[in-house]
């Protein structure tokens, strides 16, 4: 991934402000910008080079800074809030222009480092600009509906307690096996069916229950990138396959800034 | 179980705005997001930072607020969000910090 720096690194860095990049655009009227608060609170500014723009926010380098990262991405409070003040820039431009949002923590020592950013990534980005054009993601995620798994049959045998308990703790671990495939089935199938009529998808990994605080597992965190004109299409699909599939509950998210499609395929292992 | 499909939110319908689930929005910012190098990458792999916030964010999940009151300073409207989807956190790689 990354690039690498002709220059040492400072042992001691000296604090001061650097450049936090929201996202890559091909354009943008300045006069948009005004008004959008960056990840801390000062407006965004655009800085273009190669043909293309960014979009950034100064940060003092105490809090946004190598070493306050490292602390500071580990800290909830602090992480939503600068996911939340970063998304808020992300979401502002792709409601108007084709965006490339860039991961939370992409900061730059200045300006001339940015544009020389944009100038080395220039085709890939401007490709990735041109393939998101017209196209938003939408999320899909499919939940474990309890007592839709097969039913542990009471086995019947000869034998004694010890026998009929093994049996039955048996018919349990197999009736559980079967519910996870089953479910894994239905989620592969819906992903299948989605995928068909997005432009892209991808899978992410299943959240952590104790972080979104579902009742039941997740077995499907699908994203998809769908024609703008075609939304409508991919909603009535969805919820044509939550009919059909009972096995699994699910829910429809979006539009997002396409988040989910900005690396190239290849560029990161699919989740299975 | 139907799918509970929201609209999408709209500039134009106020009550369309719903915050965005924390957890859906860490999968997209910490995940993905286009990797456009800084000066200097973060001394600790991508996997190594996503462990760590991660843990960190599992041990404090008892003090997450409701997503209706969230901490943020900025609570845009956002993508439409499901139903009852209780913000928190992710699942995937992370953050790939950049500084110099």
């Amino acid at each position: 991934m990354n690039g690498t720096t002709a220059e040492p690194v400072p042992v001691a860095p000296t604090l001061g402000t650097g450049v936090w990049l929201h996202a890559v655009v091909a354009e943008v009227d300045p006069a948009s910008l005004v008004g959008i608060a960056g990840i801390a609170g000062t407006p965004v500014r655009a800085v273009a080079g190669a043909g293309l723009v960014a979009v950034v926010a100064d940060v003092p380098l105490t809090e946004y800074g190598e070493e306050a990262l490292r602390r500071n991405l580990e800290d909830l409070g602090w992480l939503e809030r600068a996911a939340r003040a970063h998304h808020a820039v992300v979401d502002a431009l792709a409601r108007t222009v084709a965006v490339v949002p860039a991961r939370l923590a992409t900061v730059h020592r200045d300006d001339d480092r940015v544009v020389r950013a944009l100038a080395e990534r220039h085709d890939a980005l401007a490709d990735t600009l041109a393939r998101l054009t017209g196209r938003e993601e939408w999320g899909v995620k499919g939940y474990v509906v309890p007592g839709a798994t097969p039913r542990v049959e009471e086995p019947a045998g000869g034998g004694g307690a010890g026998a009929a308990y093994l049996r039955r703790r048996r018919a349990q671990l197999t009736a559980r096996e079967e519910g996870q495939r089953i479910a894994a089935d239905a989620a592969a199938t819906v992903h299948a069916a989605l995928a068909g009529h997005a432009v892209a998808a991808r899978r992410h990994p299943p959240q952590d229950r104790r972080l979104s605080g579902a009742a039941t597992a997740m077995v499907l965190n699908g994203a998809y990138l769908v024609e703008r004109t075609r939304v409508d299409a991919f909603a009535a699909l969805a919820g044509e396959l939550a009919e059909r599939h009972p096995e699994l509950r699910f829910e429809l998210t979006g539009p997002w800034p396409p988040y989910s499609f900005v690396a190239e395929p290849a560029a990161e292992p699919a989740w299975e | 179980m139907g799918v509970t499909a929201l609209a999408p939110s709209s500039a134009d319908d106020p009550a369309a705005y719903q915050q965005v689930a924390l957890v859906d929005l860490l999968d997209r910012v910490l995940a993905t997001g286009v990797v456009i190098t800084g000066d200097i990458t973060l001394a600790i792999a991508d996997v190594d930072l996503v462990r760590i916030s991660l843990r960190a964010l599992v041990a404090s999940v008892g003090a997450l607020v409701p997503p209706g009151s969230a901490t943020g300073p900025l609570v845009l409207p956002g993508p439409a969000v499901g139903p009852l989807a209780p913000a928190d956190s992710v699942g995937g790689p992370p953050a790939p910090a950049v500084l110099p």
